[in-house]
């Protein structure tokens, strides 16, 4: 169930220039998150942000009473955010949206890209737990970007690629043998990333008759379906990405 | 106790505090957050003729205390609402206020005559305001003609009370307002989105899909207030204020301007809950003020 929550700030931990992770609780048991679901974090006391701001569930912790957002600093609201100390509130819808569709049978692969790592780290969390295969790739502009990596390498098998080669193999994920000429193997497909990343990725698997679920992130203001604004185009007309998605398969989308 | 009751024309309320259409849905997506029979009422989201796919992405830009959406009517057209959505809305013990929208009189017609039919709707609320829509929707709203013309058409086949949504961007809102009064409306809501834009500057393009949209929110809250002054003064059947409304003390401000009821819109998409906020702030200032019947402040400004 949907609910407004104050959420207390545990920690702030910088990653670089451009990310950080926030910690928190609350005084009241968090409801049930899944992975691919989000928040809608409410900013306040900067004048410049109006609307409430989607974050991707980075981690829930059921028996810490914890959840996490991994933010990417990109203008006045994820900046606000980002400047919350230890003991600070901020005001939560949550759990909104759907969640990925995974599962234990066969080999899964996730994939994630910059900040799209943040719901990836969740659902690798939640897969290692029912004891799935799966295999992750990650991949940023550099090293910089490769976000979470020695965490999500003692999930599974990590591979990462970089646009400038400063780690991993230098180019796209798509370019990682495992997505770009051994992807039969998977069964399923889980990613987040930029959506260029995504429809590369999208093209491959359907090219491969391999299922394949991409989640989005378009700019909305109520995060519950009923503004309308968030909309992708969908082989059923205009769905909205905040309450039909974030997660798509991508054969529904009209990329 | 205060007494929040209100009546917009035959229309009862428990209370002023209405949700506008198209920022609460139809009322179950709310469900989670509060009990939504507490609210006065709830203004479905437009409903027209024929299925619309609505405007291309991207179809919002915030900006500084407001937003522009430019979402163009998407819906699953009247046929869709009366059969699949209409049932769940049923069980909503509050009022069901319909809102008819739609490019050309016959449409709108079409849309009110079947909604009239449907028991729980408690009112059709006609929007002759939308600025997303490349026919009717605003072209209505802004002249007096065709805004007596489509009202008249409605007033025909509506038995139930008929509030005109009218739209601010106009030179004389209260001739507008007059018009639709003297073409047999009930009650009137006031005031749509104004007209806008967003651009940015950096790619130096417009930021919504189609370049123009509807700015919301308390940036426009002065005018809207305005507005209401202006109408109050010029008509005899009742307001429904909105425009910016973010808590009581707004929602205070419009009855004061002369609105009956008020309505509530962006501000759901900050806090889903806020109406319930506004409920309660409302009845405090009447504790406060010793105000017994909340409709005591319906043009009580004091000049």
């Amino acid at each position: 169930m949907k609910q407004i929550v104050d959420l207390t700030i545990i920690d702030t931990v910088k990653i670089g220039d451009a990310y950080s992770i926030i910690r928190c609780t609350s005084k009241d048991i968090l409801p049930e998150m899944k992975p691919g679901q989000f928040a809608s974090l409410k900013i306040e006391n900067n004048p410049k942000v109006f609307l409430r701001r989607p974050f991707s569930i980075h981690d829930y912790d059921k028996t810490e009473n914890t959840v996490a957002f991994l933010i990417k600093i990109v203008g006045e609201g994820s900046r606000t955010l980002t400047e919350l100390k230890r003991g600070d509130t901020v005001n939560a819808v949550l759990p909104l949206g759907n969640s990925f569709h995974f599962d234990a049978k066969g080999k899964s692969l996730i994939v994630g890209g910059g900040c799209g790592i943040a719901p990836i780290y969740f659902l690798a969390k939640c897969m290692k737990e029912i004891n799935a295969d799966f295999d992750i790739i990650i991949g940023g502009r550099t090293c910089n970007d490769l976000l979470c990596l020695d965490n999500l390498s003692t999930l599974s098998t990590t591979f990462c690629a970089t646009e400038d080669g400063s780690k991993g193999s230098k180019g796209f994920v798509t370019d990682i043998p495992a997505l770009s000429n051994n992807l039969s193997q998977y069964g399923k497909i889980h990613c987040c990333g930029p959506e260029g990343m995504m429809k590369a990725i999208a093209k491959t698997a359907v090219a491969n008759n391999v299922f394949c679920e991409a989640s989005l992130e378009n700019t909305m203001a109520c995060g519950i379906g009923v503004c309308l604004c968030c909309v992708t185009k969908t082989v059923h007309g205009n769905e909205c990405v905040c309450s039909k998605g974030p997660i798509f398969n991508v054969k529904e989308l009209a990329w | 106790m205060v007494n929040l009751a209100v009546n917009i024309g035959s229309l009862k309320l428990k209370n002023p505090i209405i949700t506008a259409s198209g920022t609460f849905g139809y009322g179950y997506e709310y469900e989670d957050f509060f009990d939504i029979s507490r609210l006065g009422g709830i203004v479905v989201k437009a409903t027209t003729a024929e299925p619309r796919d609505g405007n291309p992405y991207p179809r919002l830009a915030e900006t500084p205390s407001g937003m522009i959406n430019a979402v163009g009517l998407q819906n699953k057209g009247v046929n869709y609402f009366v059969s699949e959505i209409y049932n769940k809305l049923e069980k909503i013990d509050t009022n069901i206020i319909a809102n008819v929208s739609g490019s050309t009189v016959e449409s709108c017609v079409e849309v009110a005559r079947k909604m009239n039919e449907l028991d729980h709707i408690a009112a059709i609320e006609l929007n002759i305001s939308c600025p997303n829509v490349k026919e009717g929707g605003m072209a209505f709203g802004t002249s007096v003609k065709e805004s007596y013309r489509i009202t008249a058409s409605i007033r025909n086949v509506c038995s139930k009370p008929l509030i005109i949504k009218l739209s601010p961007n106009v030179t004389n809102i209260a001739e507008i307002a007059m018009s639709v009064e003297s073409a047999g409306a009930d009650a009137i809501s006031l005031v749509n989105t104004f007209l806008a834009m967003a651009i940015d500057a950096e790619k130096q393009k417009p930021i919504l899909s189609t370049i123009t949209g509807g700015l919301s929110g308390p940036a426009i809250k002065p005018i809207a207030l305005r507005m209401v002054w202006q109408v109050h003064k010029a008509v005899s059947i009742p307001i429904i204020g909105l425009g910016g409304i973010m808590n009581a003390t707004d929602a205070v401000e419009f009855m004061l301007a002369g609105a009956t009821a008020v309505q509530v819109g962006t501000a759901n998409f900050i806090n889903p809950a806020v109406t319930m906020d506004i409920l309660k702030g409302l009845e405090d200032y009447a504790t406060r003020h010793m105000i017994e019947n909340i409709s005591e402040l319906t043009g009580a400004l004091q000049l």
